[in-house]
């Protein structure tokens, strides 16, 4: 689930801050910048691992800052294809199963990657797995809070760093909301035996 | 910023567990700083992550645990991913071993994946929901003993 990622990056302390252990200002300062934020074909950055090299630290004329070019490592939430997670149901759309990891949401199981047969409950807004057993088919429903293990199939990463302004239609993008995308989205699938709601195969 | 390799090392939940525990007692020891706006970030992530793993089994383990688990599986030759999925989800169940040992039919016999069952079960340490279901069932075998007061060494009464 996690991966350990080696950096490099140029950490600027300000001048107020040289009393502190360059070390301390200089974790702080990464984590300020990395953690909870998902980088572009990286994953979900956690926290910092460790320090590996740190070069010699440059004033610049017009910056009474110190600059320093630091080696570090970094704990990074990137699963890998096929890898099995546990996570818990956020919700059911006609799009899916939304599952959700707590420190991570953008979980999507589509509706072909589900237990078949499955279908989508209007009334109730759930998915449901039609099992078919001798005795008749049981209905199955994916309630929201509940656990689930499914399969990583697929990932997906969107930059979302800000574009330039567009010529053409300035005025009509400045009035609708820009689409909120996802950086980092992980599509999953349960239509294996064992995949699944926890309850659906524990036998007690 | 540069990113020199996008895959250093695996890390297992129980690393990472470690590693946020850890961080969040420096962290309350040197107090003050806690709170500013530019650590909100790294507080959220560290809170939803730890309250993720302590969920699973792997806050009970230990690197002498860890170690003692991976000498054990060697002999069925499972690869580096397929060991990282035992350790992070203790299966007890043949279902669970096949979603997470590729093409476990062809590569582990019955008796094999039985074997992995009983390493896994026996070395990992149990979840915490299981640890209530022992303790449930340690209750019930006290009430079956006798209490204290049957016992020929109770208070005198004369």
């Amino acid at each position: 689930m996690f991966v350990l990622v080696e950096m490099v990056d140029t950490v600027r302390i300000p001048p107020w801050q040289f009393e502190r252990k360059l070390n301390d200002s200089i974790a702080e300062e990464l984590n300020k910048k990395l953690a909870n934020k998902v980088v572009y074909n990286v994953g979900l950055c956690i926290c910092l691992f460790d320090i590996t090299k740190l070069e010699d630290a440059y004033v610049f004329p017009g910056d009474g800052a110190s600059h320093t070019k630091v080696h570090f490592r970094y704990v990074v939430f990137h699963p890998f294809l096929d890898e099995i997670l546990i996570g818990n149901i956020k919700g059911c759309s006609p799009e899916g199963v939304h599952v959700s990891l707590g420190f991570f949401d953008d979980i999507l199981i589509p509706p072909e990657s589900l237990q078949q047969p499955a279908k989508f409950d209007e009334a109730e807004q759930v998915w449901v797995w039609e099992y078919e057993t001798e005795e008749g088919a049981h209905d199955l429903y994916m309630d929201t809070g509940e656990e689930i293990r499914f399969r990583v199939v697929d990932e997906s990463f969107v930059d979302t760093s800000p574009t330039g302004p567009s010529s053409a239609d300035a005025t009509s993008s400045s009035e609708e909301l820009p689409k909120k995308e996802a950086p980092y989205t992980l599509v999953g699938s349960i239509s294996e035996p064992g995949l699944g709601l926890l309850s659906w195969w524990t036998s007690s | 910023m540069e990113v020199k390799d996008a895959s250093a090392a695996l890390l297992s939940n129980y690393e990472v567990f470690q590693l946020l525990t850890d961080m969040k007692e420096q962290r309350k020891e040197s107090g003050k700083n806690k709170h500013s706006s530019g650590q909100q970030n790294l507080n959220t992530i560290t809170y939803e992550t730890l309250k993720y793993i302590s969920k699973t089994p792997c806050r009970h383990q230990s690197p002498e645990i860890v170690r003692e688990f991976l000498t054990a599986v060697k002999s069925h030759k499972l690869t580096k991913a397929e060991k990282l999925q035992l350790l992070n989800h203790r299966p007890v169940t043949a279902v669970e071993i096949q979603l997470m040992v590729e093409e476990s039919e062809e590569r582990l016999t019955e008796e094999q994946i039985e074997a992995l069952l009983l390493t896994v079960t026996s070395i990992l340490p149990a979840g915490p929901e299981a640890e209530q279901k022992q303790n449930t069932n340690g209750d019930v075998t006290m009430d079956e003993e006798d209490p204290a007061w049957n016992s020929t060494t109770g208070p005198s009464v004369s």
